[in-house]
């Protein structure tokens, strides 16, 4: 066996930093489907997982991928997966399975532009709202969004702890620049390494109710083979797990799996604030987009304008008091993604009409420069 | 609930989550027969149950892993292959049967089981075969007949269907029988050979639908359990190529392939692995 964790300093990419990141949090199966920008993510773990007790698969199709994931984390194991927009695309029904019978996994996508097979070699952030509600139905999701490969590095780590905490698919919104890019990545010793494992059930085996809550929300998980004989479908189901077709059973499961994470926010929603004490002027950004934000409250705070960047770790679920206590405080918001307003449309949501809402995007294929965000606060103020 | 209590227990019993009876299966329906064939094998395979899980997709014969008191797990239409390919994969003790229907392992699910029978993985696949789309009504399907009537067919079906037996030979399979919902002692015997063949096994269950399929196609129940038997003909270590599904002609039945080939996880500890991890 080889160690699962590469402790000291590194020059990697997002893309690897992402796998070790995942080997890290103590995932063991990785079943992948090559796909520009994400395809490294699969080459590494396929090359680390053998050696240190895991099992990596090529499946047939990201749909066969995705399917693989969930058997894998039913069967005991943290377990991921990763793609770009069309996979992600293909991905969508399983994830609502897995959101459905409360399976932790971990879906990385590496965003390109799109629509369809759009520029696949170029970066972009338009699958924010697709990993909102992109699978049928209405359900709670959470979604992470990494700046740098030693964010992502940490943030994979994160995305596993709060799924086997939550029991819940979260989703890496990474995307080609990130996952692309180079950077030096610190990995700390794996005593330093915070990680989570789902809670297994206890007590009489005959009695176990699967999908019957404890105090947190969160029913404790049966791995197959344990002995707890349970039934598990992506129908409607009672606390058994059974099938039931009625308004009301359905009313009780949705509330249950939307209230797991609605009931956790505070737990869940991760932000950072960056000179945003005494801003009159507010970005609200993600991903790599919140390091052209960060570069632009700089080269605006030189100019004299007051910018901070609120920076979105948590974008799903949404960080709706952070962004609403902004819109109190700052003359103007300004959402700075790769897409043409979607998160956008969120900071406007919390914002309520308090003060204008801008947007500082465009279609992908490049990074936001920061001038260009400096120039837009000119524009408006 | 009360009449549940009061009926004598049946050997199966303790397979089948008998809470959840009535079944959502028609009168006539093969689905059931073809069930308790495989809860029979496994009652009598001397498996650990405790690690034997069922996977089903979705439709009629996908509702069978909610019957079954294993690990079951009910997936999405055409995923059990690969949702089992997982399970197995992550835990290999385990022992996964996948019990569907052809629509959702050969039409939408087709891409899976023949990648699944390429890898040889160590599952047992069951798919009762009932010649349609029976939970949604009756419609065509990748193994109705040429000329067969559906809902959607309304003036025959102009496609030809797939040699189920023939396809997953050729993708790899090392297992491969067919039989009938009439040859229940032949399926369950078959069905334990399944269970402990090493590699991916393939049943084929030829099953009526007399609801969605008989009755557009002039077959009572019983039309159907006599075309299983006076045009069916048993042969063993038949070419698969000679499967061909067609009762004018008539239709071999019987185990067509038992092969030994390495599984899986077999060439992936062998290739993949480091020698001092092999083992653990």
């Amino acid at each position: 066996m080889k160690p699962a964790v590469l402790t000291g300093e590194h020059f990697m990419t997002g893309d690897v930093a992402c796998a070790e990141g995942a080997l890290a949090a103590g995932c063991r199966f990785f079943a992948g489907y090559p796909i520009t920008p994400a395809t490294e993510i699969a080459e590494h773990m396929s090359h680390r997982l053998p050696d240190v007790g895991g099992t990596y698969i090529q499946m047939e199709d990201e749909i066969a991928a995705m399917a693989a994931v969930l058997g894998a984390s039913c069967a005991g194991v943290k377990s991921m997966t990763a793609t770009s927009g069309p996979g992600f695309s293909l991905m969508m029904e399983n994830i609502g399975l897995g959101v459905c019978t409360e399976t932790p996994c971990v879906v990385v996508n590496v965003q390109r532009a799109g629509p369809s097979t759009g520029l696949p070699t170029l970066g972009a952030q338009g699958d924010m709202m697709q990993a909102r509600w992109g699978s049928h139905g209405h359900y709670e999701i959470i979604a992470l969004a990494p700046a740098s490969p030693q964010d992502i590095f940490y943030q994979t780590i994160t995305a596993f702890n709060l799924s086997e905490k939550y029991r819940v698919p979260v989703l890496i919104m990474s995307d080609e620049v990130v996952g692309h890019l180079s950077e030096r990545v610190v990995i700390p010793e794996p005593t330093a390494i915070r990680t989570f494992s789902r809670r297994r059930p206890k007590g009489r085996k005959d009695r176990f109710k699967p999908f019957c809550p404890g105090p947190d929300g969160v029913a404790p998980m049966a791995d197959a083979g344990d002995g707890y004989r349970v039934h598990v479908t992506g129908l409607t189901h009672d606390e058994r797990g059974y099938p039931v077709m009625t308004a009301d059973c359905h009313a009780e499961m949705i509330a249950r799996i939307t209230g797991k994470i609605r009931r956790n926010l505070a737990d869940i929603i991760r932000t950072e604030s960056y000179r945003l004490d005494d801003a009159d002027v507010a970005i609200v950004s993600y991903g790599v987009s919140s390091r052209s934000s960060m570069a632009a409250v700089d080269e605006a705070r030189q100019e004299g304008i007051k910018v901070g960047l609120l920076r979105l770790i948590t974008v799903w679920p949404f960080a709706e008091e952070a962004v609403a206590h902004l819109s109190r405080t700052v003359r103007a918001l300004f959402t700075v993604e790769i897409n043409l307003g979607q998160v956008h449309l969120e900071v406007e949501r919390c914002a309520k009409g308090r003060v204008p809402c801008h947007l500082v995007g465009h279609a992908g294929g490049t990074v936001i420069a920061p001038e260009r965000i400096v120039q837009a606060i000119k524009d408006h103020l | 609930m009360k009449k549940a209590k009061a009926s004598p227990s049946h050997p199966l019993d303790a397979l089948v989550r008998t809470e959840r009876i009535p079944h959502i299966w028609c009168p006539g329906c093969g689905i059931g027969t073809a069930f308790s064939a495989c809860l029979m094998a496994l009652h009598t395979s001397g498996l650990d149950l405790d690690k034997t899980v069922m996977v089903s997709g979705i439709g009629c014969s996908g509702r069978a892993a909610g019957y079954t008191r294993l690990d079951s797990y009910h997936t999405t239409h055409g995923r059990a292959i690969p949702f089992a390919t997982g399970m197995k994969l992550a835990k290999p003790e385990l022992q996964v049967i996948v019990f569907s229907g052809d629509g959702d392992l050969f039409a939408i699910g087709g891409n899976h089981i023949i990648h699944a029978a390429r890898r040889n993985i160590d599952l047992t696949v069951l798919c009762v075969n009932n010649l349609n789309y029976g939970m949604t009504g009756g419609q065509v399907a990748a193994t109705t007949p040429t000329l067969a009537k559906t809902t959607t067919t309304p003036r025959g079906n102009p496609e030809q269907p797939f040699n189920l037996p023939l396809l997953v030979y050729a993708a790899g399979a090392t297992y491969v029988a067919r039989w009938t919902i009439l040859h229940t002692r032949d399926l369950t015997q078959s069905v334990q050979e399944a269970l402990h063949h090493k590699g991916f096994a393939f049943i084929e269950v030829l099953a009526p639908c007399p609801t969605g399929y008989g009755r557009r196609n002039k077959e009572r129940p019983l039309d159907t359990l006599k075309l299983y038997q006076e045009r069916t003909l048993i042969k063993n270590g038949a070419n698969p190529a000679e499967a061909f599904l067609d009762f004018e002609r008539g239709v071999v039945l019987g185990k067509f392939v038992e092969e030994q080939r390495p599984t899986c996880i077999e060439m992936y500890d062998r290739t993949c692995r480091l020698p001092d991890s092999a083992a653990g």
